[in-house]
């Protein structure tokens, strides 16, 4: 009895807190975005390009290169273009890619679920096999599979990607004809297929196009395996931190003498609270990939958010360097927050406060 | 007993990699381009618009060159000559000022409307009026947005007549038509997808001229039509069934967006594409040694240069401008930096180009250099910098001649940078020196010698940022002359004055001519008929068959 009445007030003083939390979350949410707009914008205009020069050309004349810095706002100081902008902004106009000439949302709604597509699969294959490899790796400390679990994750993390990418696909497209390159998709379907949502496996499994889902298969697998490969170096030896710390634990030796066998202690004990920082490790890990892998996106001509940014970039197009940044911002918050939810579903101790 | 429980995972976890490796190679994978198809693998990422009107860069232009006609042609078989694309023949007025093209019979656009004599006038208004980055080209001849209907018209339904401001030289005015900016758009077409616009101070005119539809689209009478192109992937073209010189033999071309040498070399050797565009030499060797295979390569109308501003004491010297010109070692890159991408080449001109000469009176020779520099009185040497891009093979021919330079006592500092960044800096005259290059507008020598030789205003508030004025370089009665070779009609002593030019600036300009880029690429050696033009725009696809 008395216990369900003093539950009453907890229950108000909890939800008092919960919408003091989402106040705060929201303040930490409106300041990271304005503070990395202006942290983008401010850079993109200090850089020593003068943008009109991308937009028309070195060979345009001096009276086309004045025109078109007065139309681009160019020649008002500084804080009014920022002002502009964040006006532009907020109303969610990014402005027009110089480089595409499309509006830079569109842009970034063509390239994104290709990246996000080839992240998905990185990060499924790097946490599917590296969290088994660690938990391996910690439970025989020591042992040859710990040691080769280490060559495996040093190997992952300390060879540039570029180089294995290229490496990779000497072997398994060229040698053995394993996997499809170049791109998303063989030239034959690629004009014939029109995707839905733009991630082309589940697009094509949808419309139950199997050849098509087949060859976009044959084209994720080996770019996607290498971003997993170089994720699951890190997951992997994460992992293997996180298990010995709680493989230590009282809680284990309790288990021991209780008489459960070894691996349901290994896995379901151990690993279940190891899984809570490992969430933030998986997460942070696939937010990275999903802020365009540069490089394997290059090799692998896959025309994702990396590429668009890097080439955006390099022909200061600021407009879409900035919406890119910002959408690639917002992403890496949610995921953050995702990360925040499963740590509540996981870890019960963080749900009471 | 720890063993047997992870035993077993194991054994799940090896059986899984196991049918995971079953299904990666279960699949057939018979790569091959469609037999219908021509694929290329291509560095398309500097394109920005496709519009003929509107687009200036070198991918683009090949596609208009494939997707347009023009009223007249680069002779490919004498690139000093042009003839007629849709235009039959031509009559030029007696005071050199009109010219009066009459139009082949039963012309027709991709679209299948007529092609007139109207949609010539139409396209060069539209060209002059949007005032975009090929503009200029036309500019030449003094059409303005206010005049241009007055001096670009349709006589009658085949014949069409411009009226250029100046007894240009016959070569200089048929040469800019042969410029993609020339292409011949659907009238009808384009004003269907023409987009209302409100004018301005900036843009006095109340339409668009389908500028924002035809950057993806194309309204040509070319042997291709676009059907898409999409940023950084893709170029997919389709043969125009109504095209009316010889059609294409095949259906479509794609230029697949690939970026990098090995990559491509991998898929053109794998089959998964047809033509490799952008090798570099090691993939090159590959190529060569793989007899499925085949190279081709062609001149192209670009010139890389090192020069010297002339707002530096040490570097106006003209001793020191002709020592740095036998400061650089020409044998040693060309052997190596540029090998299979350039061919040495020290006057401003293309090979080509009508006037073009291939003389070659340098050659690395330090004694002389110092000799040299002993009689500027700099003979202990002395230090400059130089404004680099990041890229090959820029980079490595800046560091060559920094070695080279070292061994005459001129301490060389490279600054390198982005792309768009040196030229901002180059642009503004604040580098010492500069390593670029330079590609022909359009197949004309005025081209480069209006850049080369040309500055009719030096101070730092001139408009006209020749290369000339970059450098701060005053050619004094140069730039008189390139005047008057662009109004010499005959074309004979046309040549020779740029010949004479170039001479000149070979002695005492502040340019050091390095090479000119050669465009290589390798493709599969089943197909017939592939040839690289002298430009991008006249790479056509048209011709080639599996």
């Amino acid at each position: 009895m008395t216990a369900i009445e003093a539950s009453k007030p907890a229950r108000r003083r909890r939800a008092r807190g919960l919408a003091v939390n989402f106040g705060r979350f929201a303040i930490m949410l409106a300041t990271t975005v304005l503070g990395l707009l202006a942290v983008t914008f401010f850079i993109g205009r200090v850089v020593p390009i003068d943008p009109v020069l991308a937009i028309v050309g070195d060979r345009a004349p001096a009276a086309v290169v004045e025109r078109v810095r007065e139309q681009m706002g160019f020649n008002l100081p500084l804080w009014q273009q920022f002002v502009v902008y964040l006006r532009q902004a907020l109303t969610g106009d990014f402005g027009v890619s110089v480089l595409t000439t499309n509006p830079v949302m569109d842009d970034i709604l063509r390239v994104f679920p290709a990246t996000l597509e080839l992240a998905t699969v990185g990060t499924l294959i790097g946490a599917g096999l590296g969290v088994p490899l660690g938990v391996v790796a910690a439970v025989r400390r020591g042992s040859i599979a710990d040691q080769i679990a280490r060559v495996i994750g040093l190997i992952g993390y300390s060879v540039p990607i570029f180089w294995l990418a290229l490496l990779s696909l000497l072997l398994f497209y060229a040698k053995l004809k394993w996997v499809a390159y170049p791109g998303r998709l063989d030239v034959a379907y690629e004009y014939t297929f029109t995707p839905i949502t733009g991630l082309y496996l589940v697009d094509a499994a949808w419309t139950r196009q199997w050849d098509v889902l087949w060859d976009a298969f044959r084209h994720i697998i080996l770019p996607g395996a290498l971003l997993g490969y170089f994720s699951l170096a890190y997951i992997s030896r994460m992992t293997r931190s996180f298990m010995l710390n709680e493989l230590g634990q009282e809680y284990v030796v309790a288990a021991r003498a209780k008489g459960l066998s070894e691996g349901r202690i290994v896995w379901f004990h151990a690993l279940r609270n190891a899984a809570v920082p490992l969430v933030t490790v998986i997460a942070l890990s696939y937010a990275g990939l999903l802020e365009g892998a540069v490089l394997t996106e290059t090799v692998f001509s896959w025309p994702g958010i990396g590429l668009y940014i890097t080439n955006s970039l390099q022909n200061a197009d600021m407009n879409a360097v900035l919406g890119g940044t910002i959408v690639i911002g917002s992403v890496f918050i949610a995921i953050n927050l995702f990360s925040d939810l499963l740590y509540r579903l996981l870890d019960p101790r963080t749900r009471a406060r | 007993m720890t063993m047997p429980i992870l035993g077993k995972h194991l054994r799940y976890l090896s059986a899984g990699a196991a049918m995971a490796a079953f299904v990666i190679c279960a699949g057939p994978s018979f790569a091959a381009t469609p037999a219908d198809t021509l694929v290329e693998g291509f560095a398309i990422d500097d394109i920005i618009s496709l519009d003929p009107g509107e687009a200036f860069e070198l991918s683009a232009a090949e596609v208009t060159g494939n997707s347009y006609s023009l009223l007249v042609r680069l002779n490919l078989d004498d690139t000093t000559q042009v003839t007629g694309d849709i235009a039959d023949s031509w009559t030029i007025s007696d005071d050199g000022l009109t010219y009066t093209f009459k139009l082949k019979p039963g012309l027709k656009f991709a679209s299948g409307n007529p092609l007139t004599a109207e949609d010539v006038a139409f396209s060069v208004e539209r060209l002059i009026k949007m005032d975009k980055s090929p503009a200029f080209l036309f500019g030449q001849f003094g059409l303005t947005g206010d005049n241009v209907t007055d001096k670009a018209k349709a006589i009658d339904a085949s014949t069409f007549a411009l009226t250029v401001d100046k007894p240009y030289a016959t070569s200089f005015v048929l040469n800019v038509l042969s410029s993609t900016a020339g292409a011949v758009l659907d009238k009808k077409l384009v004003l269907e997808h023409a987009k209302a616009v409100t004018p301005s101070d900036e843009y006095k005119w109340d339409t668009d001229f389908g500028n924002d539809w035809l950057k993806t689209n194309s309204a040509g009478s070319g042997p291709f039509k676009v059907v898409t192109w999409k940023a950084n992937e893709a170029v997919v073209l389709e043969r125009n069934d109504d095209y009316f010189g010889t059609p294409a033999s095949l259906k479509r071309v794609i230029y697949r967006h690939m970026k990098e040498s090995t990559g491509q070399r991998l898929a053109l050797e794998n089959g998964d594409i047809d033509i490799a565009r952008n090798l570099e030499p090691g993939d090159l060797d590959a190529v060569a040694a793989n007899a499925d295979l085949a190279a081709i390569s062609a001149p192209k109308g670009t010139v890389y240069y090192i020069s010297l501003n002339q707002k530096n004491p040490n570097l106006a010297k003209p001793e020191v401008i002709q020592a740095f010109k036998y400061l650089v070692d020409y044998d040693a890159i060309g052997a190596t930096l540029i090998k299979g991408i350039g061919d040495i080449h020290q006057s401003f001109l293309p090979k080509g180009q009508l006037g073009a000469i291939d003389d070659k009176p340098y050659k690395f020779d330090v004694a002389k250099a110092k000799e040299l520099l002993a009689k500027a009185g700099l003979a202990d040497g002395f230090a400059v910098t130089m404004d680099t891009r990041n890229i090959q093979p820029i980079t490595g021919i800046a560091e060559n001649f920094q070695q080279t330079l070292g061994e005459a006592g001129v301490k060389l500092e490279i600054i390198p940078g982005d792309g768009k960044q040196t030229l901002t800096k180059y642009r503004a005259r604040q580098h010492d020196m500069y390593i670029g290059q330079w590609g022909s507008d359009y197949f004309d020598p005025n081209s480069n010698a209006d850049t080369f030789t040309a500055n009719p205003d030096n101070s730092d508030e001139g408009k006209t940022k020749t290369l000339a004025w970059r450098n701060a370089w005053d050619p004094k009665e140069l730039d008189a002359k390139t005047k008057a070779a662009l109004l010499e009609k005959d074309t004979a002593k046309r040549g020779a004055m740029y010949e004479d030019l170039q001479r000149k600036v070979l002695e005492s300009g502040p340019f050091v001519v390095i090479f000119q880029q050669i465009e290589v690429a390798a493709y599969s050696a089943k197909l017939k008929g592939f040839r690289l033009g002298p430009s991008y725009d006249t790479n056509l696809v048209a011709p080639i068959s599996k």
